[in-house]
């Protein structure tokens, strides 16, 4: 084991970030042309740098598995982004969202990072209004805001329901600009398989041309990575269906470490499942809780008729509904963190009140916010969730409550970085949602559109610098190098390993085993027992997985069901080491619930003096267990004490 | 609920193509049609046939990646969706469903369904975006927009670039997709510095990709998921006006 | 470079339609003086005071100018985005967008057909047929005899009806290409180009009628 060094300047915490700014090394104008860096991602984190970075002077190359940068998930991101503006005079400030985010992650992320977020949120409001984002407006075109889960201050700014399309978009923009200025080259529908180390450094990545299925070859003086999360291990997620973990899976086994990947978020107010065949899950934004109120029947007699159908949310009288997020946390109410609150709603139904056929849903009802505020102020602010939750379940929410669950959304554990978001690999960088630095062990709502932009515009161009004032000699590599050609056959032998199996079952088959095992031993509570049988499940199923994966035609072509098999490939060792790490962090904290650590009244119960670090993972071969590494983490501003929402 | 399919499939941008047919039975309505899809993918593969080639991804109407001409129509039988928020319920036991790629010339097949629409990519490289390097902006309160342009530039904003504009427009013309991108920036104060160039800049490169003219039609409108209005395209028109006189 | 982008010349096609169907009205005017007056003077005083007025006379021209400039141009635009799809669909547009705003070329190409007609009717022998020089009256009764056939009468009403068709877009479409409708006058302005439609050719063709029901009632 080792004791890691985030290298955060031993200064106080307001003077960190200009302290490093002020003293990190720089790279010339003339410099900055001779290095190429690559970026793997165009979501807010990867667009956002990429762009930046073109506008510093360097060459970068950035790379999207889809057919154009625009597509990336944080497009789907809904509810807003969080800034310490103070506009509302509602007395926020840098130091309060920095002390609200760090106590929404349950004290489990950095001071250093979580301050810095806090610090450079302003500046992104800043940009993202001059780059014409049309943010919502007051009566007289000041910037308008609303309140979010885990705040009791209105600091979100959104652009209706629609704000990480827009974010996105502004991104792209700027990324576009650098396109046209040839100071970016666009890799899209390139799909990033391996990273190339040379001499202990990022050198470089092996892609997959998804339409030609050509293997290419690509190097650089730095490598940043802004893939985005790993919750597909789960199969059902609100991820999108391609999002996928396998760079970070990839630098893994490189030898970068894995920080906490045990953090998963498990988010509330999702549309329940219907069927065996669903593809994925659908999100309704955080933000609805603002307005909607979250019940199940008071009586259980009650909850069985609506389990049959036999009478409607409607036909409940108001003395007998449970508004039990209310009753449970009057302070916070409806807008307690995702983790509380979907283990709130975990808990009533596996108590048996829950609402719809499966017994896995409750009610989020807007009747009372439509009678105060009128139903066209409800349909100006969730017109289109509203839409989109009628498109897929047939209701009208105007009318009858929403139904929702929780389901896997978003991943807080990630690549170990240090202050400088720099993995453990000399030169591969990791920003967003593929890092595991700001969230700890809950993330708070409109806090992950804050990251990536934070990462991407204002924190990375400063960092990435210092780290290639030393590389500024290094000439260009070329690419048919040994360590080139080692890491394109370490690829391609997995291809090829595919297409010589029994070919019995689809990819799909396998990857909704996984999900399910995911699902039900390292989901919203675990238990070591629970978490010791998947890591068996889980072996098994990759064992049956690479004897009898059926992957159809050929490998070097256009082929859909290959890159899926890449990709589950990866789930299947990924989701081993999430439940390691669950299993090993014996406390409960944040998305990560324990059942045996926890208070007399089912909240979270942490254990500081042992577990208050990062756990980050060392990958040492797939049959052998990982050595864990740890990030002390230390808090100077802030008492560690018992979270409380109530 | 039983359907046969008919589906275009097509090896590669130089194959002819041709329509298959293929029976699909036991799909319950709340199924989606990308999921519809998926069954039928996993009962291809295990007949030993290959699989249907189709873009997706978020499955939730954001991202503009799928977008398949489904009976007719763009992103299938349903108003203000895409074809991933299209329900089997929009269908009828035992119907038929013919199922196409965008067709368009600036939109060249890839394989079966999947379409090339790097082409809108070039055109906002071309000037759809305000140029401000990182760190330049102002404080965000000393540019103030009225709620309703805020509004108005959030409709043509909200577009998703997913082409169905083009499918459905007899010319395959992207006027809608081109004058969302212009109206959203020239209806903000933070835009109107660059309107003229590019409005200029972003048409030149339209006509040359090879997507045809507007005619006002509407079938844009109609189509589009997100319920872009053609009014952009009057807003575009008057800036390309404005541009050149 | 604006007559080379698509949407410049989309403006040069709505700025001649547009003065096109302004053409109408007058030409609209002309002919309910054979109505309003049995004897046909104040017909043959308009005709005269056409015939002779400088402007008018340059206008000839460039009216003349107008339809052949818009009937090749758009004919070479739809051409032109003929060739924007290789492969058509197999199954037709299901959308449901009007009529009139798919076929302009169709309605177009009708309303070209009968104009060739028309102008042999009328234009060429008011021009060209010099008994109407010494007796200026003749021209009146060239306009309503006409209809004295019931023939006649349909084809007109059935151009009438193809104009109609035409119009019922074109004013829209052009005031839209012009840059001069917005999210609230997009309809309003829909509305106004079908009720402008409607004028035209319900005028016109109870002109026709008129002439040719007085002929049948007064032959009965």
């Amino acid at each position: 084991m080792k004791i890691l060094d985030p290298k955060v300047p031993d200064v106080s915490i307001e003077k960190k970030w200009s302290t490093f700014k002020s003293s990190c090394k720089l790279v010339s104008p003339a410099n900055k042309e001779r290095l190429d860096i690559i970026v793997v991602g165009t979501g807010l984190a990867g667009a956002s740098a990429a762009a930046t970075l073109g506008e510093l002077g360097y060459n970068v190359k950035i790379f999207c598995y889809q057919d154009s940068p625009r597509r990336a998930h944080s497009i789907a991101a809904q509810g807003g982004i969080n800034a310490a503006k103070n506009y509302r005079n509602d007395g926020d400030s840098v130091y309060r969202l920095f002390l609200d985010t760090l106590k929404g992650g349950d004290y489990r992320s950095r001071e250093a990072n979580v301050y810095r977020l806090a610090e450079v949120s302003n500046a992104i409001i800043d940009q993202c209004v001059a780059q014409g984002i049309p943010f919502a407006r007051d009566y007289a075109g000041y910037l308008d805001t609303r309140s979010f889960g885990g705040a009791q201050l209105a600091r979100t700014f959104y652009a209706r329901g629609q704000t990480g399309q827009q974010l996105l978009l502004g991104a792209y923009g700027a990324l576009n600009r650098q396109i046209k200025e040839g100071k970016v080259k666009l890799y899209n529908r390139h799909d990033v398989l391996n990273i190339v180390i040379v001499n202990g450094r990022a050198r470089g990545v092996i892609a997959r041309d998804l339409v030609t299925g050509e293997i290419k070859r690509f190097s650089a003086h730095a490598v940043v990575l802004a893939t985005g999360g790993y919750g597909n291990v789960y199969y059902l997620s609100t991820n999108a269906k391609g999002s996928n973990g396998s760079l970070i899976w990839r630098a893994y086994k490189k030898g970068a470490y894995f920080g906490n990947p045990c953090f998963v978020q498990i988010h509330p107010t999702c549309i329940p499942l219907h069927g065996d065949f669903q593809s994925k899950l659908t999100l309704m934004s955080e933000s609805l809780r603002n307005d909607g109120r979250v019940w199940v029947p008071k009586n259980l007699e009650d909850a069985k008729k609506l389990q049959k159908g036999e009478i409607k949310a409607n036909d409940i009288p108001e003395e007998n509904r449970d508004y039990f997020l209310e009753r449970r946390y009057p302070s916070y109410g409806n807008l307690v963190p995702r983790d509380i609150a979907s283990r709130a709603v975990k808990e009533r139904c596996d108590a048996g009140y829950g609402v719809n056929s499966t017994g896995l849903a409750v009610f989020l009802d807007f009747a009372d916010s439509i009678k105060k505020l009128g139903k066209e102020t409800i349909e100006k602010r969730y017109g289109n969730l509203f839409q989109m939750y009628e498109k897929i379940t047939g209701d009208n929410p105007y009318e009858t409550p929403m139904m929702i669950y929780p389901a896997i959304h978003y991943t807080m554990g990630g690549l170990w970085v240090d202050y400088l978001l720099m993995t453990t690999v000399p030169g591969l960088f990791a920003i967003g949602e593929c890092n595991f630095s700001d969230h700890g062990a809950n993330r708070l709502g409109a806090s992950a559109l804050m990251q990536g932009l934070a990462d991407g515009y204002f924190i990375l161009p400063y960092t990435i610098g210092h780290y290639l004032a030393d590389m500024i000699k290094e000439k260009p590599l070329p690419t048919d190098i040994q360590e080139f050609d080692l890491a394109e056959k370490e690829v391609k032998e997995e291809i090829e390993r595919l297409f010589s199996t029994s070919k019995t079952e689809t990819v799909d088959y396998y990857h909704r085993k996984l999900g399910k095992i995911m699902w039900d031993y390292v989901g919203m509570s675990r238990t070591a027992e629970g978490l010791k049988k998947a890591i068996e499940l889980i072996k098994e199923l990759r064992s049956e997985f690479w004897k009898n994966v059926y992957v159809p035609e050929q490998p070097y072509t256009l082929n859909q069901e290959l890159e899926k098999a890449l990709r589950v490939a990866d789930f299947m060792e990924m989701g081993e080491l999430i439940a390691f790490d669950a299993l090993h962090r014996e406390e409960s904290c944040g998305g990560h619930f324990r059942e045996e650590y926890q208070t007399e009244e089912g909240e979270c119960l942490r254990n500081d003096e042992k577990f208050a670090y990062v756990a980050a993972w060392e990958y040492q071969g797939l049959d052998k267990e990982p050595i864990l590494n740890k990030d002390i983490l230390e808090f100077k501003e802030v008492k560690l004490v018992q979270r409380s929402y109530k | 609920m039983d359907f046969t399919l008919k589906i275009w499939r097509q090896n590669g941008p130089k194959d002819k193509g041709r329509f298959e047919t293929y029976e699909i039975e036991n799909i319950t309505p709340e199924t989606s049609f990308l999921e519809m899809l998926d069954i039928l993918n996993q009962k291809l593969i295990k007949e030993g046939k290959s699989p249907v080639a189709f873009d997706h991804d978020c499955r939730e109407g954001i991202c503009g990646m799928c977008g398949l001409y489904i009976n007719g129509r763009p992103h299938g039988p349903d108003d203000d969706i895409t074809t991933c928020q299209l329900f089997m319920r929009k269908f009828k036991d035992g119907d038929t469903i013919v199922v196409e790629p965008w067709r368009a010339k600036a939109f060249p097949i890839i394989k079966d369904l999947i379409v090339d629409r790097s082409a809108f990519d070039k055109i906002l490289q071309e000037g759809g975006y305000i140029s401000v390097c990182t760190g330049e902006a102002p404080e965000a309160n000393s540019i103030l927009i009225p709620p309703e342009v805020a509004e108005e530039a959030m409709d043509a904003a909200s577009c998703i670039g997913c082409g169905a504009c083009v499918a459905a427009c007899k010319n395959a013309s992207a006027m809608l997709f081109v004058a969302a991108k212009v109206s959203h920036l020239a209806l903000l104060p933070q835009g109107k510095i660059e309107a003229a160039k590019r409005v200029k800049a972003m048409i030149a490169k339209m006509d040359e990709l090879g997507f045809g003219s507007c005619t006002n039609t509407r079938a844009c409108e109609i189509e589009c998921p997100k319920n872009i209005s053609i009014s952009h395209i009057a807003r575009l028109n008057r800036e390309f006006l404005k541009a050149n006189f | 470079m604006f007559l080379n982008s698509s949407v410049g010349k989309k403006i040069v096609v709505s700025v001649s339609g547009l003065f096109l169907a302004l053409f109408l009205v007058v030409h609209l005017f002309l002919n309910f003086l054979t109505v309003v007056d049995d004897s046909g003077d104040a017909f043959v005083e308009a005709c005269n005071f056409m015939e002779r007025n400088f402007i008018i006379k340059i206008m000839e021209y460039v009216l003349a100018a107008g339809f052949i400039f818009h009937i090749f141009y758009t004919t070479y635009l739809t051409w032109k985005n003929r060739s924007t799809r290789t492969t058509n669909y197999h199954v037709s547009q299901k959308t449901e967008v009007s009529w009139s705003s798919q076929n302009m070329w169709i309605s177009g190409f009708v309303i070209l057909g009968f104009l060739i007609l028309h102008l042999y009717n009328y234009w060429y022998k008011f021009k060209f047929d010099e008994s109407l020089e010494v007796e200026p009256i003749g021209k009146f009764y060239l306009v309503v005899q006409l209809f004295h056939q019931w023939y006649y009468t349909l084809f007109y009403i059935i151009w009438f009806i193809a104009l109609g068709l035409h119009l019922n877009h074109s004013i829209q479409s052009g005031l839209h290409t012009l840059g001069l409708t917005n999210q609230k006058w997009i309809d309003r302005l829909n509305l106004i180009s079908s009720l402008y439609a409607i004028f035209i050719t319900v005028g016109f063709s109870i002109i026709s009628l008129y002439h040719y029901l007085t002929y049948v009632l007064n032959n009965y």
